[in-house]
């Protein structure tokens, strides 16, 4: 177990190694960031001075490996537009994504858990169809074009809702909604692919056989063996949506760090993406770790290879 | 039972949340905007909505210039007097008071202007400051600004964005320039700013008396940060806010239908034109020929573009400038859309079956596809690559563009150098290089003499349209939506100024 918790915390370590890289000069490729610091009427010597003083006449690699090391002391460098650490800009914003992603998450569950319980229930039947196209279409949709059906819906037409900005917890009701229905496919098949198991197994039916109740043996017994695995993906879904939530953000006016990402895209304000990339990539990193861990001490199949 | 309860709770809950109305009643005007914008100050600042919009609503200027009439008139200053053409003096007014309650000086003036025309400053838009040299208090209330070298165009500089600040503005802003005190002497007050979200002013009771800015109709204007159009629409269509713009053409007509909204398109001072590399930096190509420029020039329908496609809030130039800015002249050669006529001239420069050429592009990707329409009735196959702003300014620096789409809007400047110097004075965007028309502007530019100038500038506009350097197309529109409880005006400088609005 040890060993394989080794093996797979280097291959997590690789993997955010790998992003900042690829992140790195992909954003280095993505324009001449000293003319975009410089402003559009800037001179070519102003463009000049501005790549002289913030460094970017090095060598990309030591770029790079200069970013690389400050990271490591917990530097993660100055925003070049709003002339601020980034590491407080972030700060200031985290709050309002992980309460997102908390309220996203909390909806999915709500949402795919029932959902895969009753499908499990009738597999195959109309009930069961119903369920998995709810569930789809949550994948399938756009997320910022089911956004806007929100919006026009629930904001324009029915006006319950506020439609952007943030300061009421009704502000996040519409882009948790939006947000959460994404990861809602994969926690309702899991539900129901494990009820469906669990539902055939001789414990069940010994539960049944003893007169239980259908809800006690439903949720007493079969969900609760049904939900672990779930748990687990949840987690991963969790990481999925502080990624997913730049698109949101931006949609509903929200101001976390998926809004900063996209303005500082925009901007060219490279060590924000850079900091905001390599935060996200961590935490999904770490998500992805733990759930490997947890369901390897579940299952010790998985420990072997 | 314990659910139910909770589920009625919620429901409740969402039923009381329902978004505030148009405020005409709480006597509030709520705007939006796309752009992120951190800091309130007028000078570390790039964007139109904090130089212009908040810049007037909070601060003055030394000038002021009648948006109806065009006319300069004085604002802080009671006179002012060009004493040669490098000095300006000011006599101040003793009536004005910051919002703070201190009363405004010539020690103001000359803070404000030495910190902003100190290059070491660093303010973000060089360009609006960089003409002057520095400010001396010859009394309590009479300042002299030094211009460094002659600039016709001071006063147009000094009545938009060179805002008056209070002495000492700066001094406790810290590295990001967010730290400071909002204080200014403007017919609005701050009331709260949140950086890159929103903020919120109120009328300032104690404005000048008689200031030409007249005092605001409208008690309190909130601002918020919304970055997607479409939510921005349904805001404005569900009461959430009272007026966006920069509404995209299609989206208008749509919203036009609505009761309650009124959509007003209006013209800006951004020109779109055509740029030729006359010179051949990048290579053989056939636009070295000016025949071949004449023939582009008579294959493009603009009329035809300005009328279906661009629509109300746009019309056809012929010069390379803004026909209200000082010096613009639209009397140069026109280039009639005559697609026969195009062929026979390229036919004559041999190219009777046309060519394929690599045209660039960053802005209205429709209007350049109608453009490459017209070019192929005529024979010219241009294939469009379609860049972000900094990308095609790098190529066309590098010499790499042979025709472009390009724009210019003059930072709102009504002064003819502010279009014409930036493209035909051998910068890096001039891709004509003519040294005689480079020598009329430089030689207009250091002329006050109005008539003198008027004289080079207009002989500048004609060469460059005789010569087909580039092909002026349109100007391009605006489009503002708003509540119809409002009675608001726009204006060609795209500067929304809220202190003229008021309810209906």
């Amino acid at each position: 177990m040890l060993l394989f918790a080794a093996r797979r915390l280097m291959l997590a370590v690789l993997v955010a190694l790998t992003v900042s890289v690829i992140c790195f000069f992909l954003l280095h490729l993505s324009g001449d960031l000293a003319q975009a610091l410089a402003g559009s009427s800037s001179s070519a010597s102003d463009v000049e001075a501005v790549r002289k003083a913030y460094g970017l006449d090095r060598p990309i690699i030591v770029q790079y490996l200069g970013w690389a090391s400050r990271v490591l002391t917990g530097d993660l460098g100055q925003s070049y537009f709003f002339k601020e650490p980034v590491a407080k800009l972030i700060a200031e914003r985290l709050p309002v994504t992980m309460v997102l992603g908390v309220c996203a998450l909390v909806f999915a569950v709500a949402l795919a858990l029932p959902l895969g319980v009753v499908a499990a229930l009738r597999p195959n039947s109309w009930i069961d169809r119903t369920a998995l196209t709810i569930s789809v279409l949550g994948q399938a949709l756009p997320s910022f074009w089911f956004a806007l059906m929100l919006i026009i819906v629930f904001g324009l037409t029915l006006r319950w809702l506020p439609i952007s900005g943030s300061g009421t917890w009704q502000h996040l009701v519409l882009p948790s909604i939006a947000l959460g229905y994404y990861a809602t496919p994969a926690i309702m098949r899991l539900t129901r692919a494990g009820m469906i198991e669990v539902l055939a197994s001789d414990y069940i039916r010994t539960a049944r056989a003893k007169g239980l109740r259908a809800p006690s043996v439903l949720f007493k017994h079969a969900l609760r063996n049904a939900v672990i695995p779930v748990v687990a993906l949840a987690a991963v879904q969790f990481g999925f949506m502080l990624g997913g939530s730049i698109v949101i953000e931006t949609v509903f006016a929200l101001h976390g760090i998926g809004y900063l990402a996209w303005e500082s895209i925009a901007r060219a304000d490279f060590p924000i993406v850079q900091a905001i990339v390599l935060i996200l990539a961590s935490v999904y990193v770490v998500l992805t770790f733990l759930a490997d861990i947890l369901n390897a001490f579940l299952d010790p199949r998985l420990r072997v290879g | 039972m314990r659910f139910r309860r909770l589920l009625g709770m919620a429901l409740a809950g969402l039923l009381a949340a329902g978004p505030a109305l148009a405020d005409k009643k709480s006597d509030t005007l709520r705007w939006t905007s796309r752009q992120t914008i951190s800091s309130a100050d007028p000078y570390f600042n790039e964007f139109r909505e904090a130089i212009l919009i908040i810049g007037q609503m909070v601060w003055d200027t030394l000038i002021y210039r009648d948006p109806q009439t065009q006319e300069y008139k004085p604002l802080l200053a009671s006179s002012y007097t060009w004493k040669d053409n490098v000095t300006l003096d000011f006599d101040l007014r003793r009536d004005v008071k910051f919002h703070d309650g201190k009363p405004f000086d010539a020690d103001d003036v000359v803070y404000t202007v030495n910190y902003v025309a100190n290059p070491e400053n660093k303010i973000n838009i060089q360009s609006n400051v960089n003409w002057m040299k520095s400010a001396e208090k010859l009394d309590q209330f009479k300042v002299r600004l030094n211009l460094k070298a002659p600039f016709p165009a001071a006063l147009e500089y000094l009545a938009g964005p060179v805002a008056i600040l209070p002495n000492g503005f700066f001094d406790q802003a810290g590295p990001s320039h967010l730290n400071v005190k909002l204080n200014g002497t403007g017919p609005y007050r701050f009331t709260k700013w949140e950086p890159g979200k929103a903020g919120e002013f109120e009328v300032n009771k104690d404005y000048m008396a008689n200031s030409p800015k007249g005092r605001p109709g409208i008690g309190k204007v909130q601002f918020r940060i919304i970055p997607d159009v479409s939510v921005q629409m349904a805001e404005l269509l569900s009461g959430g806010v009272d007026w966006i713009w920069q509404v995209p053409n299609d989206q208008a007509q749509k919203l036009a239908t609505m009761p309650n909204v009124k959509v007003v398109p209006s013209e800006t001072m951004r020109v779109s034109f055509l740029m030729f590399d006359v010179k051949g930096r990048a290579g053989q190509h056939p636009f070295t020929d000016l025949r071949v420029r004449k023939a582009v020039s008579h294959g493009i329908d603009r009329e035809g573009i300005v009328k279906n496609l661009i629509g109300a809030g746009s019309r056809v130039v012929h010069s390379a400038c803004f026909p209200s800015q000082f010096g613009c002249t639209e009397d140069v050669a026109r280039y009639a859309f005559d697609p026969a006529k195009a062929k026979a001239l390229l036919a004559e420069a041999g190219y009777p079956n046309g060519f394929e050429i690599e045209m660039y592009g960053y802005r209205e990707r429709r209007w350049i596809e109608a453009i490459i329409g017209n070019l192929a009735n005529i024979g010219i196959k241009a294939k469009l690559t379609y860049l972000q702003y900094p990308a095609l300014r790098d190529k066309v620096h590098g010499g790499e563009v042979k025709f472009t789409d390009m724009s210019w809007g003059s930072y709102s400047i009504n002064d003819v150098s502010a279009f014409v110097n930036a493209w035909f004075t051998f910068l890096p965007d001039d891709l004509a290089r003519d040294p005689e028309v480079k020598e009329w502007l430089e030689k207009a530019s250091a002329l006050v003499d109005g008539a003198e100038r008027k004289t080079l500038y207009d002989k500048a506009l004609k060469r460059v349209a005789e010569q087909a350097y580039v092909l002026p197309l349109y100007t391009n529109p605006v489009i503002y939506a708003y509540t119809n409880e409002v009675d608001f005006t726009a204006w060609a400088d795209e500067n929304p100024r809220f202190y003229l609005a008021k309810w209906k």
